[in-house]
């Protein structure tokens, strides 16, 4: 057991990886001395060494395609993407490419690249940092996606992420980056593709994940004093969905509220909300509700509070969806 | 529209050198030719000796391989017309640019093709019929590329450029002594990952051979469009040697490709090879040039057919004779009924096989709709069992 931050996690993960398989490698932009800009992979070069720690040119379609070479070769390159807004110019790489060479190979190649994203807002910055664009790599076939809430998670996981044969993108909570919990080293807890329960509840359930996780269990705690049950699962891994789980909770409660920083319109939410809709429509006894970004270019810091999903908004919709 | 009043592409080699050759005449690069087109042997002091070793018997491997995959792509060309394949990209004209190329590469080198690349699929004694699987819209693949060390065919433009300068990062690393080659066209030279994947090169001074073949036509686009320079000079931006070769002439081009893999293989980084050359027929079969070009400069460039070049040499120079063209032909019909037999024969996939490799490890959503697929297509069969339906 031991305390730290979902950064430090990140790191000590990374670590762990790069000591158990010599063909683990990370890539990306000032991941060197500098650490990253958010220090993630800090001390890791002066340990491996240059060839394994990668400072990249700089250019994200670069860092993936010639990532996607390497893996060809059978190393597992962890790329780092400085900002979630600066993953497009490597987007055709990821989707075009990374994404669809297992099956056009007929299963003889194999990609198992890592993408690290930063993602998300709150943390009062400029444009194109505090993006939220994971449904856009959603709905790609090929490709994995994850993203950690809690510290434990965050070490496991990244692990887990360059254990996979599959390309896997993690999206790390940026705004959580300094959150602070205990890590059990040695009880990886579950597998990084399946959804937990964080909270137990029996009238309303809420799915949220990555840095909206905390808000949702906020949000519970506050229900609570309501004289509300509201169970809240960590969604883990947004591709696949592990719908097992939050239909399990949906017969139990029927209400059900999903949460991202996205933009509601063509989301994850919207996908959750069809898919329980056909699974558990009978124990729904109210239309799923998402709490989520508006149809619009994430706004300027002055304003983010009141784009970001808070406490109050996923009471709000709690609220209609009991009263319905 | 007549064609004539369309923009054109140079017919004339020196002419469009000159008209490419930016405000400095001395940046204009000397194109390397070992083969006149009149047939006649050239002294180079530089690249001559990474031809010596091309005795009689190398020749005429080297025309046969020509005239096999000439022969492989008029077979099938006539496969599209007929029906039998969805499209169809032509290589005529670049025979020399891809067998003189593919033939310098050692077992161990790895080739990042496009689409067009079916000299090279030969040289490396790939199934030339596994390459038709794509186009006869059965596979996005074909072919286990491990096994001779040929990638699949890449579609979206220059995207294997940065494959083949990881795959190169990857060599360096292994201490392998393998090269990466990276075939683009003057086209693709446009995508910005041909300028990462050369950023990256130059950064890692990583064994890789860029080997851009300038057919004059990115479809209906003159090659001027894509560049004010000729492309081989752009390598000089990187600081890595550029070389423009006649693409026409096999033994220039076998000999300027040994002499950049050494480069590569010897640690001192990426080469850019431009092979000027000419698309003679169309992009695709989808294609129509008689719309954007000239029949003139199509003319123009048939005199300087890569075989034709070859042909002249080996019947001057006593080095083939009459049965030995011969033979070739009946080789290569030989080799186009098998192609064709091959085609016919082969089946599409099952649509469940498309559920199979979408991911590698076990995917639930994957595994959910492949049951309700497999039950929905089952439902059919119960109905056909029951003489529904008719």
């Amino acid at each position: 057991m031991a305390n730290m931050t979902i950064a430090k996690a990140i790191t000590a993960g990374l670590r762990e990886t790069m000591k158990n398989n010599p063909k683990t490698m990370l890539m990306g932009e000032d991941i060197g001395a500098l650490g990253g800009v958010y220090r993630v992979t800090e001390g890791l070069q002066a340990e491996f060494g240059k060839t394994r720690v990668v400072d990249t040119p700089l250019a994200e379609s670069g860092i993936i395609g010639t990532a996607i070479g390497l893996a060809f070769r059978g190393y597992r390159p962890v790329c780092e993407i400085q900002f979630d807004g600066f993953v497009f110019p490597g987007f055709n790489q990821i989707t075009t490419q990374l994404a669809k060479i297992h099956a056009r190979s007929s299963g003889d190649l194999s990609a198992p690249v890592v993408i690290r994203i930063p993602y998300g807002g709150g943390i009062g910055s400029i444009e194109h940092h505090s993006e939220s664009p994971e449904a856009l790599f959603a709905h790609t076939a090929g490709l994995r996606i994850i993203t950690p809430s809690n510290p434990h998670d965050a070490y496991w996981m990244i692990q887990q992420a360059v254990e996979s044969n599959d390309p896997v993108i993690v999206f790390e909570p940026k705004r959580r980056y300094w959150l602070k919990g205990e890590v059990d080293t040695d009880n990886p807890g579950q597998d990084a593709f399946s959804a937990k329960a964080v909270r137990e509840g029996a009238d309303a359930t809420i799915v949220a994940y990555g840095p909206l996780v905390p808000v949702a269990l906020a949000a519970a705690q506050a229900a609570e004093e309501d004289g509300n049950s509201v169970e809240v699962i960590d969604l883990r891994s947004i591709s696949p969905i592990d719908f097992d789980t939050i239909t399990t909770s949906v017969h139990k409660t029927g209400h059900l509220i999903v949460t991202h920083e996205a933009p509601t319109f063509g989301g994850i939410g919207g996908e959750i909300a069809a898919r329980i809709s056909e699974r558990a429509f009978l124990s729904l006894e109210a239309p799923v509700l998402r709490v989520g970004g508006f149809h619009m270019p994430y706004p300027v810091a002055k304003v983010e509070e009141h784009y970001l999903p808070d406490i109050d908004r996923l009471l709000e919709a709690l609220d209609r969806s009991l009263a319905y | 529209m007549g064609a004539e009043h369309l923009p054109t592409s140079e017919f004339d080699i020196e002419e469009l050198e000159q008209s490419m050759t930016s405000s400095d005449p001395a940046d204009a690069p000397e194109m390397v030719q070992l083969l006149a087109s009149d047939g006649t042997l050239r002294e180079d002091v530089q690249y001559g000796p990474y031809a010596a070793h091309l005795d009689g018997e190398a020749l005429r491997g080297l025309y046969r391989d020509m005239f096999l995959v000439r022969r492989f792509d008029q077979e099938a060309v006539a496969l599209q017309r007929q029906g039998q394949l969805v499209m169809w990209p032509p290589l005529l004209g670049q025979e020399a640019a891809q067998i003189g190329s593919g033939t310098a590469l050692q077992a161990n080198d790895y080739v990042f093709p496009t689409y067009r690349e079916h000299g090279v699929a030969l040289t490396r004694g790939l199934e030339l019929s596994a390459l038709l699987k794509l186009f006869r819209g059965i596979s996005s693949g074909g072919w286990d590329p491990r096994e001779k060390n040929f990638h699949l065919y890449t579609l979206v433009l220059a995207a294997q450029t940065l494959h083949a300068v990881g795959y190169a990062m990857g060599l360096q690393r292994d201490g392998e002594d393998g090269v990466s080659v990276a075939y683009f066209g003057d086209g693709a030279s446009s995508e910005g990952d041909v300028h990462e994947s050369m950023v990256f090169a130059a950064s890692n001074q990583s064994p890789v051979v860029f080997f851009c073949q300038n057919n004059h036509w990115a479809i209906s686009v003159p090659t001027e469009v894509q560049s004010r320079i000729p492309l081989s000079n752009r390598a000089s931006g990187y600081g890595f040697p550029g070389i423009r070769v006649d693409g026409n002439d096999v033994v220039a081009v076998h000999a300027v490709t040994r002499w950049a893999l050494e480069h590569a293989r010897s640690g001192r980084g990426p080469v850019l090879i431009e092979a000027f050359t000419y698309r003679m027929s169309a992009h695709t079969t989808a294609d129509d040039p008689t719309k954007y070009r000239l029949s003139a400069e199509e003319d123009a460039w048939r005199d300087k057919d890569p075989l034709k070049r070859l042909e002249r040499y080996l019947r001057s120079s006593n080095t083939a004779e009459d049965s030995f063209f011969e033979e070739v032909a009946v080789q290569g019909d030989e080799l186009a009924a098998k192609v064709r037999a091959e085609v016919l024969a082969m089946t599409g996939p099952e649509m469940v096989q498309s559920f199979n490799n979408v991911y590698a490890d076990p995917h639930p959503l994957v595994a959910e709709e492949l049951a309700w697929h497999r039950e929905y297509e089952a439902g059919f069969a119960d109905a056909d069992a029951a003489g529904e339906g008719n």
